[in-house]
């Protein structure tokens, strides 16, 4: 067949078998490996079904006292997620506070930011009695107690929301940005004072944002790995997370760890259900046009007070743990005054040059980086074309399943694979394919949601106007879609990248000493007490991180917070 | 450095007596092999130190270092095993049960390095599998800036006093061999009650037994319960205001093996490796660089540490250590809540 006589055939469209395969690669990810982890969690030595292995973990006290941390933990995180996010979302969205774009920045900053590294840059902080906040604080009150004992529950919570409440923000600042004016005029004409107002017109306006805001950070406690093993084990107390990671410890339970990791899994499940639910009510002709006019509140006296709560909270999450994680880069001993004497690149060179384990992780980590999101880009641009286009019959389908891998957490999805590609036919353990496959598959809806706003946004008429004119698909594909499509998926490129480099959870479970990566050498570290490295290793990674964002933020023209238009 | 290292080489070669050919094709077919494999739960720096005084004594050949808790290192073989991977040369834990279950499984190699049946009896498996690399004995350690010597604690049981409440750290016997074999001794000298009166008194747990120095030396816990006293000696040396206690009742005395997999993808060079870490040069260096003991009969020690005769030991049969390794994490998971 000659280039000339191609025509298109509706019907018979070539393009078919992509979407296909595409569709095939998905239930390959997901359905394996949680086939596996369901038919372990069952499974009786020398044959048939038992379930003993959920009669052990549900019966175990000290089991169950983690699964109870884990939904004390979610919970409060949760809560003060939006007591945090909400108010600084409204404050950078409606009024005139001074400094808004310092704030949203560092707000971007603490959203990208490993949270594992807060926590431990927290220890640091705010241990009970070495901690920096805690010197300080006995050295002014002349008093012996700590001002914050970061190695509790409460602490962990801090921690946890500090880099969690983002995600309430986000949800929050983007609603904001759509709510019309005139109704909160309208209520103040009324008579109704500023306070009454936000209660009674704004807040009923973003309450399914805040409520869903509230389920996204709960979900990020609930699967959070690294921050609960850095300060709830010192303390002697497990979370689901770290509890599934012990029954890895030899002698290994993996049956119980694929039962206790399904609990998680449907916990997870129910609150996306939850929240679909809730934004699948957000019907209001308030929300959502684009023409009414948004004013700016002005706060009047109220503006510095606000201000400094806002940055209150930004050096918490963000100048505090990096200004500490620099200290510990540059001296001898962490817990000691930064003088000449106690100045020292050691780390530097003890990380970069002596400790061969760091080159190849970096390695490891940059190709495990820029596979995953170039396959990842691809695969996601292809699945949101097929989805948005409507080319399969049952794209709906191709839709969820792509989103899908949100349920489940980073652990669960690591005990999965490794119960899945440790065995035949497919032994991959040991290998970078396994993290890749872990990553692409975490990555997945992240990058889906990116690249679904962006076909969203290509107006379909164009590619029919092609199609009319005698191209194929794959031709209009990647004569007209393509470059609008570009930044977008340029953007999804780097979401991805930036959730790969930061992995903890599945990594943890999965890698051998032959493929480790970044965050799991700044793991064994803190196993082993080496701050200083630490400190290094988790300066660059963030280095590694804002250079990122940078190439994002150039490449779409806004920071990656904004609502996807 | 290299040059005493060869003459060292060439004595032993002289007594050993027409072994040199047979050595120089052990190196010839170790360098062609480039590399050598090493799980070791050495603390850090020590393992780089030692891994670098190879590769200078032997260029060409990489070691290939990959340090963590001795019961990690255990799980990591395990796993890799189960999935058919085979990239271990050299295991090296403090955790003697583990080589008895090696052994047991076939997994280890039959290797004996030149000059070992001098070292004392502790150090030496009788099937010839593995030998003690160094040894370590647990200790008290406290921060001399908050706690005074006369208040210190000296003695195991001291460490009850609620008065400490707070103020102590322990290392993990699920990570740490060198705290899993203190687990055991102090659980036959003392009984698991000790163990749940300890916990009563709210301790900071970390991992490694390398990890309560620093706890200690920065001060976030003035006591330490346990840890290897090579550590302590090592930031005390360093200028930290950190003391160690020997308690009179008596110290777990911890002898951590070193073997070849049966496996080992690099076989000559891990003999090579293996050799050369157990002679008298790289035994002296951890014995002053690092403070450890060695069996190493010729090595010296430092003049501020207490010889291994002036101390009353307390050892663990490593069979005894591998029947109840689950016990132990079990336990004191029970006791100390992770």
């Amino acid at each position: 067949m000659t280039r000339q006589s191609r025509l298109p055939r509706p019907g018979l469209d070539r393009s078919l078998p992509v979407w296909l395969a595409a569709a095939l690669v998905l239930l390959f990810l997901m359905a394996l490996p949680l086939g596996w982890l369901v038919r372990v969690s069952v499974s009786q030595e020398g044959g048939g079904v038992t379930l003993a292995h959920y009669r052990a973990v549900l019966a175990d006290p000290a089991l169950r006292r983690a699964l109870g941390n884990t939904l004390v933990l979610a919970f409060w995180v949760g809560l003060a997620s939006i007591a945090v996010g909400a108010p600084l979302a409204w404050l950078t969205a409606r009024t005139d506070l001074p400094g808004k774009g310092v704030l949203r920045a560092l707000v971007l900053a603490s959203f990208v930011t490993p949270p594992f590294l807060g926590a431990f840059a927290w220890v640091m902080l705010a241990g009970p009695n070495a901690g920096l906040l805690n010197t300080l604080w006995r050295r002014l009150t002349g008093l012996d107690s700590p001002l914050v004992d970061i190695f509790t529950m409460p602490g962990l919570v801090f921690v946890v929301t500090l880099y969690t409440f983002p995600y309430v923000y986000i949800m929050l600042v983007n609603t904001l940005a759509l709510i019309a004016s005139d109704l909160e005029e309208a209520a103040a004409i009324l008579g109704a004072g500023r306070l009454g107002v936000a209660l009674t017109v704004t807040l009923p306006l973003v309450l399914p944002a805040l409520v869903s805001g509230f389920i996204l950070a709960v979900l990020q406690a609930l699967a959070l790995f690294g921050s609960p093993a850095i300060l709830a084990l010192p303390a002697g107390f497990h979370t689901i997370t770290t509890q599934i990671w012990s029954f890895f410890h030899y002698p290994p339970k993996i049956e119980q760890a694929a039962a206790f990791s399904l609990p998680l899994l449907l916990a997870t499940a129910l609150l996306l259900l939850v929240q679909k639910r809730v934004l699948g009510r957000r019907g209001y002709v308030a929300v959502g046009g684009k023409g009414g006019q948004r004013r700016t509140i002005a706060l009047g006296a109220w503006r510095w007070p606000a201000l400094a709560a806002g940055l209150a909270v930004m050096a918490c999450s963000i100048v505090l743990p990096y200004g500490i994680l620099a200290k510990a880069a540059l001296s001898r001993a962490w817990a000691q005054p930064l003088t000449w004497s106690n100045l020292t690149l050691a780390n530097f060179t003890f990380t970069f040059v002596d400790y061969g384990a760091t080159q190849a992780a970096i390695v490891n980590t940059l190709e495990l980086g820029v596979a995953t999101a170039t396959v990842g880009a691809v695969l996601v641009a292809l699945l949101a074309y097929v989805a948005t286009r409507r080319l399969v019959v049952g794209h709906q389908v191709v839709a969820f399943l792509a989103l899908a891998p949100i349920v489940i957490p980073g652990v669960v999805l690591a005990v999965a694979l490794f119960i899945a590609y440790t065995r035949p036919p497919f032994v991959l353990y040991g290998t970078l394919a396994i993290l890749f496959i872990a990553y692409l598959t975490k990555e997945l809806p992240t990058g889906y949601a990116q690249s679904d706003a962006t076909f969203r946004g290509i107006p379909a008429e164009l590619e029919d106007a092609g199609r009319i004119l005698g191209a194929g698909r794959l031709r209009i594909l990647r004569d007209v879609t393509a470059p609008l499509a570009r930044s977008g998926i340029i953007a999804a490129w780097c979401f991805i990248f930036i959730g790969v480099i930061r992995e903890l959870s599945a990594s943890i479970i999965l890698f051998t000493p032959a493929t480790r990566v970044m965050s799991v050498v700044i793991f064994d570290l803190k196993e082993e007490g080496q701050f200083g490295a630490i400190a290094v290793l988790g300066l660059t990674m963030l280095a590694l991180t804002f250079a990122t964002v940078a190439l994002m933020q150039r490449v779409l023209g806004r920071d990656m917070l904004g609502a996807r238009e | 450095m290299r040059t005493t290292w060869c003459l060292a080489l060439l004595a032993t070669l002289a007594v050993a007596g027409g072994a040199a050919a047979q050595d120089a094709k052990l190196v010839d077919a170790a360098r062609k092999e480039g590399k050598v494999v090493w799980y070791t739960s050495l603390a850090l720096p020590t393992a780089e130190r030692l891994a670098k005084a190879f590769e200078a004594a032997y260029p060409g050949i990489k070691v290939e270092l990959n340090r963590t808790g001795s019961e990690r290192i255990l799980q990591r073989v395990m796993q890799e095993l189960q999935a058919n991977i085979k990239t271990v040369d050299v295991i090296h834990t403090s955790d003697a049960g583990h080589f008895v279950m090696l052994k047991d499984k076939k997994l280890l190699a039959r290797h004996t390095p030149p000059g070992v049946e001098r070292f004392p009896a502790g150090f030496k498996d009788r099937d010839g599998y593995y030998y003690g690399l160094r040894a370590t004995v647990n200790a008290i350690a406290y921060n001399t800036r908050v706690v005074s010597a006369a208040e210190a604690p000296k003695t195991w049981k001291d460490l009850l006093d609620p008065k400490w409440k707070g103020k102590m750290v322990t290392a993990h016997p699920g990570y740490s061999g060198v705290i899993a074999t203190h687990v055991l001794a102090l659980v036959k000298l003392l009984g698991w009650d000790y163990f749940k009166q300890l916990a009563a008194n709210q301790l900071m747990l970390v991992q490694s037994a390398n990890d309560p120095s620093g706890v200690v030396a920065s001060g976030e816990r003035p006591v330490a319960v346990d840890g290897g006293d090579y550590t302590f000696y090592q930031i005390k040396k360093k200028g930290n205001p950190v003391e160690i206690v020997y308690p009179k009742e008596g110290v777990p005395l911890v002898i951590s093996p070193t073997a070849i997999t049966a496996f080992a993808p690099h076989p000559s060079a891990a003999r090579l490796f293996t050799d050369f870490s157990f002679g008298r040069e790289l035994q002296q260096l951890m014995a002053d660089s690092e403070g450890l003991y060695t069996g190493h009969p010729d090595v010296t020690y430092p003049a501020d540490k207490p010889k291994l005769s002036e101390l009353k030991l307390l050892t663990v049969d490593p069979d005894e250590l591998l029947k109840r390794n689950e016990e132990i994490k079990k336990r004191f998971v029970e006791f100390f809540g992770a």
